[in-house]
């Protein structure tokens, strides 16, 4: 075999120099980059979990409260209008995107609240089993939401800060030039907050 | 801190001291709670549970943990210390690391009673099982009309009970449920003679190619990058001593499953 001492010597220093570079924090921004978008990727499975249950809720509401069209429809119109935006990792970079699908699930939850709001007006509805079900899911839901959002918005200002400060910002003004800060969620009432349901 | 001071007296790095100082402003805030420490299988902080209870559902714990590596605790608060309880309990599950780490099979019964609130908060491995709907027919079954008549202790028992029931009901759930997770591995492809014969390749290239060496160079920075990040934030045991027998978490993560409710 071609196993030259040469080789050898090329494969250790190959190695080491991998090591030093590694240790000099090298690996701190992808790896922090890949974080960030693997919290995001819970951010939106979490709406889109919440989503996925809004079609049941509108139809069992449906059942008690048909006179309450206006409601339903917004809930509907806004449930279409947040799913049809999706925001991918490499897109993250965006702020405006950001916004525009903070905007859309921002108007879905606000929906969403009307919708609760006006249910307490129907006791039938309110002391229906699949309703309650439901109900204990959409919050479980919204809380998932909040704690995915505020996983994301730590994993982001750990990358953001990590591009800036040093020894991070050597490798980001060299090796990394592409890598651009990732827009934050603006911290917002609705979303924050699960809406609160009495029984 | 020094850093920041080294950076501002070296003058031009003003920024870089002033960014600095705005990420440990940041962090702050999760320091300012004070979260009681993890005694025990019960943390009764608020001092509502009667001694014999307490016994009880400390042994039912340590049972549970015994069959199905499961960790439930309870825990009483004096104060929530201005929060909402979904995010309290969050937090303190996520302190305590509670379940094992790879499962994440914890559960965390909290209850404030000057706040009059109390939650389930369920870990990431066991969300199929005990799920918020469930947890909330527990909680405003078993529990709240109880707490309602000032009867902590037997609304606790009784909530514990139900959890556990619904718990070990299902035996193969909870076998099946990490599958389910980002951070479970698939077992190893048992045809490991490609392994070798890509392994014999592996190392050809690595001699006879410039080009090769450079890839694995960059291979080689990522697998040390995942393993630097591996060892986790939520990695438990931090937790050491105390009178409480040696009871620390597991390791476990919750993304907030569960339910709450009020009285």
């Amino acid at each position: 075999m071609i196993l030259s001492a040469a080789n050898i010597r090329n494969f250790f220093a190959v190695t080491l120099l991998g090591l030093t570079l590694a240790g000099c924090g090298y690996n701190t921004i992808p790896t922090l980059e890949e974080q960030a978008k693997a919290k995001w990727s819970d951010v939106q499975n979490n709406y889109q979990r919440r989503a996925d249950l809004i079609p049941n809720l509108v139809a069992t509401v449906q059942g008690y409260a048909k006179q309450e069209r206006e409601v339903l429809t917004s809930v509907i119109e806004a449930r279409a209008k947040a799913t049809s935006i999706r925001v991918d990792a490499s897109q993250l970079t965006d702020p405006e995107k950001v916004k525009q699908f903070q905007d859309a699930q921002n108007q879905l939850s606000g929906a969403l609240g009307r919708l609760i709001a006006i249910s307490e007006n129907y006791p039938d509805l309110k002391s229906n089993q699949n309703f309650l079900a439901l109900q204990s899911q959409l919050e479980g839901t919204e809380n998932r939401i909040a704690v995915a959002r505020r996983d994301y918005i730590e994993a982001v200002r750990a990358y953001n800060t990590e591009l800036k400060t040093f020894p991070g910002i050597l490798w980001a003004s060299t090796f990394f030039r592409s890598n651009k800060p990732m827009a934050e969620f603006a911290a917002s009432e609705g979303a924050a907050k699960p809406p609160q349901v009495k029984f | 801190m020094n850093v920041a001071g080294i950076f501002s007296a070296t003058g031009g790095r003003k920024r870089m001291a002033a960014a600095l100082m705005v990420a440990l402003f940041a962090i702050a805030p999760a320091f300012a709670i004070n979260f009681p420490a993890l005694t025990g299988r019960v943390v009764d902080q608020a001092n509502i549970i009667q001694s014999d209870t307490r016994a009880a559902v400390e042994q039912k714990s340590a049972d549970l943990e015994e069959k199905s590596g499961i960790q439930l605790v309870v825990a009483t608060v004096n104060s929530l210390e201005g929060q909402e309880i979904e995010p309290y309990a969050n937090e303190l599950f996520r302190k305590w690391a509670l379940g094992e780490k790879k499962k994440n099979n914890g559960v965390l019964l909290l209850v404030a009673p000057n706040e009059r609130r109390v939650r389930i908060e369920v870990g990431y491995g066991l969300e199929g099982t005990l799920t918020d709907a469930l947890s909330k027919v527990i909680i405003s079954n078993a529990m709240t009309p109880r707490f309602k008549a000032g009867n902590f202790s037997e609304g606790i028992s009784r909530g514990v009970d139900d959890i556990i029931t619904v718990l070990t009901t299902d035996a193969s759930e909870w076998q099946k449920r990490p599958s389910l997770r980002l951070d479970y591995q698939q077992p190893v492809d048992p045809a490991s003679w490609i392994l070798l014969a890509t392994l014999f390749v592996f190392f050809i290239l690595l001699i006879v190619s410039p080009t090769f060496r450079w890839l694995l160079f960059n291979v080689v920075l990522n697998v040390l990058a995942s393993s630097g990040s591996s060892g986790g934030r939520y990695s438990g045991g931090g937790y050491s001593g105390g009178g409480g027998g040696g009871f620390s978490g597991g390791g476990g993560s919750s993304g907030g499953g569960g339910a709450s409710g009020s009285w």
